[in-house]
């Protein structure tokens, strides 16, 4: 038996109680990159703590491109299991991302909008910025499968 | 020992060479790969190769131990930039300006995940990569990826960035 309930309780019982956010600290890897979940007037926000050892490039410095689209990518996946029911863990089938501007030092922020969510397929658009949201270091299209147990 | 013998293994010796002073500035100047663990072990003129060991603290989900989406990207990023740097010459600053990841089955969990990335072509200002992510046999990928990259010419700004 699994000490943990399964994951899809553990998603209804956060929305119940109010600790959505908090979900993402299950994840080894959103804890080991700086990954967190923020409400920010309704809207759900990813964030990306700054960390030198999250830095790409040195020289400039900038932030490596991995850990942006690794923010694109889970802020996708939460605003998903933030709208809908999922059983399970929406799987990535694809993602694009453009890098606009370099990653400065600092936090990333990130906001997910789900274009369409049919049965089996997502589309999700996500935005990432820093200190302007006006002005987005990277955007990506990510395409999800649904409820694949 | 013949004179053939004796050139290839000088071979041998200049790649081995290469690789690893390929590999320290590859981590030195970039703590994220690093951070992953990330070791090149393929450095050739527009072909490039990382094996990331596999950990516990890269999983994304916690239910199977299977690797997260941004880990391999991460991955699949690094291999790209690295084919780019073996290919542009003299030396250049790059950066990524679009990426395209097609998952095509999860990553096993507690294996090594290696990708191979080859720099299709170069202009003056951009290069184009193609990446396979796989498990040991690129015939079975785990990941296939396309990369667009920005090459800086002397004097360019890189964008984002402040002129001096």
């Amino acid at each position: 038996m699994p000490e943990r309930p399964p994951f899809a309780e553990r998603i209804a019982a956060a929305k119940a109680s109010g600790a959505f956010t908090r979900l993402i600290e299950d994840v080894a890897f959103a804890r080991m990159l700086g990954l967190s979940l923020v409400f920010v007037d309704g809207e759900l926000h990813g964030r990306l703590a700054f960390a030198p050892r999250n830095i790409g490039n040195t020289a400039l410095p900038a932030l490596h491109g991995g850990t942006i689209s690794a923010l694109l990518e889970s802020t996708a996946i939460f605003e998903l299991l933030w709208q809908k029911d999922e059983p399970v863990l929406p799987k990535v089938i694809s993602i694009t991302v453009e890098y606009l501007r370099s990653g400065k030092p600092v936090d990333t922020w990130a906001h997910a909008r789900v274009t369409r969510a049919g049965r089996r397929v997502a589309n999700v658009h996500v935005t990432a910025w820093q200190d302007d949201r006006e002005r987005p270091i990277a955007t990506a299209n990510t395409l999800l499968l649904l409820g694949s147990g | 020992m013949t004179d053939a013998g004796d050139g290839e293994q000088a071979a041998a010796r200049a790649r081995a060479e290469r690789l690893r002073v390929m590999q320290i500035a590859f981590t030195a100047n970039v703590p994220w790969n690093a951070a992953l663990g990330l070791e090149l072990v393929e450095a050739e003129t527009g072909v490039a190769t990382l094996r990331l060991p596999y950990r516990e603290d890269l999983v994304g989900n916690p239910e199977n131990g299977v690797l997260h989406g941004g880990v391999v990207s991460s991955v699949v990023d690094a291999t790209c930039g690295a084919a780019v740097f073996l290919t542009v010459k003299p030396l250049r600053p790059i950066a990524t300006l679009d990426l395209r990841i097609d998952y095509l089955r999860a990553a096993e969990p507690g294996t090594d995940l290696l990708c191979r990335a080859r720099c299709t072509r170069v202009t003056t200002h951009v290069a184009f990569v193609q990446a396979v992510a796989h498990h040991g046999d690129p015939e079975q990928p785990v990941a296939t990826a396309a990369a667009t990259f920005m090459i800086f010419q002397g004097g360019q700004r890189m964008p984002g960035v402040k002129a001096p």
